[in-house]
């Protein structure tokens, strides 16, 4: 738990300053059956946002990097939109389950084709999603014909927009879908394998782990929650963007993972790290345009943070400012005073 | 080309380091040759002028990212480096002399690209995440400074920006053109006679071998992030000789471009391995395939991007194969 100070120590302090700065901020009251407040607010629009970064933790686990992610959410959101305006009845729960499950199998496949090249291939996973990141965009504007599909189905609008037991269905759908995770890799071995191959591909293998495999489904996973991401962001907002819709999603679900203190370097992730680095963000986000800083400035603010988290998360930065308080120098330490002596 | 007759390489091992750039070489005749035969008018001398007039600016900050991949490194700031750099001369031009702008504007990509390599290499944080940050705070920067599109009137820049250097009869270039030419030349002679170059491939090839043989890993990988920051900012500067306009939405992707181009250069990414040369090769086929593409006319522009992932598909598939059967007959 240790871990998840740093990220539960940012998100409080910028709940502080929305204590301090905005009236009403922790109020949630509900209006006609539903839950409403800036709190939910967080929670609703930052649903995509979380399971991308938590398909994207385990994709990180394996010591890999998923950058497709944005064109998986434009290709998915394209792909139902395309289908349901086809429906005779766009208001047909079948047509419209059809629409999904179709767009959720071709962003399966995609992360399919991703994990191929990264696990039979061997590329880089950096460079091997590079190329679905590049082409995806074009893939789903071929998808909407380079226009923005707009759709009038209300089924489908339940997705991103709808409520369901008061709560907003997106904020089910992540419950669900982080209860399904924690269970599969902390109840069952699945996590303990997927921090074995991040840890040494090569070993587990020869210990008796189908790497290959499980580094298919993990990326096949991954564009999974970006396609149902995709699915969330487009129902919002009726319609498909090839062009804009989860235009920089990968890295902020990249940053999510990361602040939440799961190391790029592979072999070990932390769930609840990355849902309160996606926390973060969106109530970044939120905490700007509620104080009235222009919104403009909000990355500005994205970058302070990040480069802060960081910063501190790094055992050699640490190590540098903090020397006094370590007892033990960590194996860091000698590499980084070798080059500052040379220099 | 230098690059092509440089020395001190065994002679069993040149096919297989200059097949990437070679094979780029060959893609890239084989698109003029196939465009002259389908299109009438395409194949001209003028053609190729043009994708150099209009990719200028890439070609500049695709030398930076070439220098910085070959360390191992990633630098994703370059877009809105160059988004900042467009956005900052057009809001001082009216107040303050052309050239005063053009130094401080490369002087601020060049502290804030040695301010990254410092934080990558001190504090030990990835590339990636680092660069990440600095492409945020640069692109934050444009919108503080104003989220509507700057028109610029200055002279110099407006007759940088007309000027037609005539080369031969229907043959002529941009000034920019020589710009990002100079680029290369010095950027090739740096990598390929000077210590930097050999420390940046040495870098790239083994970090810790490189500080066990007692390289300047520091200064080296600071060197790397500070050209590619120096690069970026030129090439907002022929951007704004472009386009004679600064905004916080231009080069949106751009990183995405630069790294395609040093990719289908030939240039590994895991760093150590690829030439400048393979780099020019890259951003010209890249510019190539939209001419190819506005000359189909019945083409969508999205078809770009498809064609550019099918072909970074393939030159990675290329060096895949080329690194393992390299590998196999070392064994």
């Amino acid at each position: 738990m240790k871990r998840l100070a740093w990220p539960a120590g940012i998100l409080a302090a910028l709940l502080l300053v929305n204590l301090i700065f905005t009236d009403h901020f922790f109020q949630i009251e509900i209006k006609e059956g539903h839950l409403y407040g800036s709190l939910i607010d967080i929670f609703r629009f930052g649903a995509p946002l979380i399971l991308v970064a938590l398909g994207m933790t385990l994709v990180i686990a394996t010591k890999g990097i998923d950058l497709s992610v944005g064109s998986v959410v434009a290709i998915s959101g394209a792909m139902a939109c395309l289908q349901i305006s086809t429906l005779p009845s766009q208001d047909s729960i079948g047509g419209v389950l059809g629409a999904i499950g179709v767009a959720l199998a071709l962003a399966v496949a995609l992360g399919v084709g991703n994990g191929f090249l990264v696990a039979i291939v061997g590329i880089q996973p950096i460079i091997a999603t590079l190329i679905l990141m590049v082409a995806g965009r074009g893939l789903a504007q071929l998808i909407t014909d380079g226009q923005i599909i707009t759709i009038n189905s209300d089924p489908y609008k339940l997705i991103g927009g709808g409520y369901w037991l008061t709560l907003p269905f997106g904020i089910i759908i992540v419950a669900v879908v982080l209860a399904l995770i924690a269970f599969v890799t902390r109840r069952l071995a699945l996590g303990l394998l997927i921090e074995s191959v991040g840890g040494n591909a090569e070993a587990s293998r020869l210990s008796g782990i189908r790497s290959h495999g499980l580094l298919i489904v993990v990326y096949a996973f991954c564009a999974l929650c970006a396609g149902i991401a995709g699915l969330m962001i487009s129902s919002n907002v009726s319609s498909a963007d090839g062009n804009n819709a989860g235009l920089w999603i990968e890295l902020d679900a990249i940053l999510a993972v990361v602040i939440g203190g799961t190391s790029l370097a592979g072999g070990r992730f932390s769930l609840g790290g990355t849902v309160l680095g996606a926390l973060i963000i969106q109530t970044l986000t939120t905490t700007i345009y509620s104080i009235g800083v222009p919104p403009e400035t909000t990355l500005l603010f994205k970058a302070l943070v990040v480069t802060i988290v960081c910063l501190l998360q790094s055992p050699a930065f640490r190590a540098k400012v903090f020397r006094s308080r370590r007892k033990p120098a960590p194996p860091t330490v000698p590499a980084g005073e070798k080059v500052t002596v040379r220099t | 080309m230098k690059t092509l007759a440089l020395p001190r390489q065994l002679p069993g091992r040149l096919p297989r380091n200059y097949l990437p750039v070679l094979v780029t070489g060959a893609l890239f005749i084989a698109m003029f040759t196939a465009g002259g035969i389908r299109y009438e008018g395409f194949a001209t001398g003028q053609i190729i002028l043009n994708v150099f007039i209009d990719n200028a600016f890439l070609l500049v900050v695709a030398v930076g990212m070439t220098f910085v991949i070959l360390t191992g490194g990633i630098d994703l700031s370059v877009g809105s480096v160059v988004a900042l750099t467009t956005m900052i001369a057009a809001s001082l031009l009216p107040s303050t002399p052309s050239f005063l702008v053009i130094l401080l504007v490369l002087a601020i990509g060049g502290v804030l690209g040695a301010a990254m390599g410092a934080i990558i290499h001190y504090f030990e944080i990835q590339p990636f995440i680092v660069t990440l940050a600095g492409m945020f705070l640069a692109r934050g920067l444009c919108y503080t400074i104003g989220t509507d599109s700057i028109p610029i009137t200055d002279p110099t820049f407006t007759a940088i920006a007309q000027t037609r250097i005539d080369l031969a009869p229907e043959l002529w270039i941009s000034p920019t053109v020589l710009i990002a030419l100079a680029v290369v030349l010095v950027a090739t002679y740096t990598l390929h006679y000077t210590r930097l170059g050999r420390n940046v491939y040495a870098v790239g090839g083994n970090e810790q071998s490189a500080l066990l043989m007692g390289l300047p890993v520091a200064r080296t990988k600071i060197a790397v992030y500070t050209v590619s920051g120096l690069c970026s900012a030129l090439g907002g500067l022929l951007l704004s000789f472009y386009m004679l306009s600064g905004y916080g939405l231009h080069a949106v992707g751009m990183e995405l471009d630069a790294i395609a181009a040093v990719v289908i250069g030939g240039t590994l990414l895991t760093g150590g391995s690829g030439y400048l040369l393979g780099t020019v090769l890259g951003v010209l086929v890249l510019g190539l395939i939209q001419t190819v593409i506005s000359f189909e006319g019945t083409l969508s522009s999205w078809w770009t991007k498809i064609v550019i992932g099918l072909l970074l598909l393939v030159f990675i598939l290329l060096q895949r194969l080329i690194v393992t059967t390299g590998v196999s007959r070392e064994r």
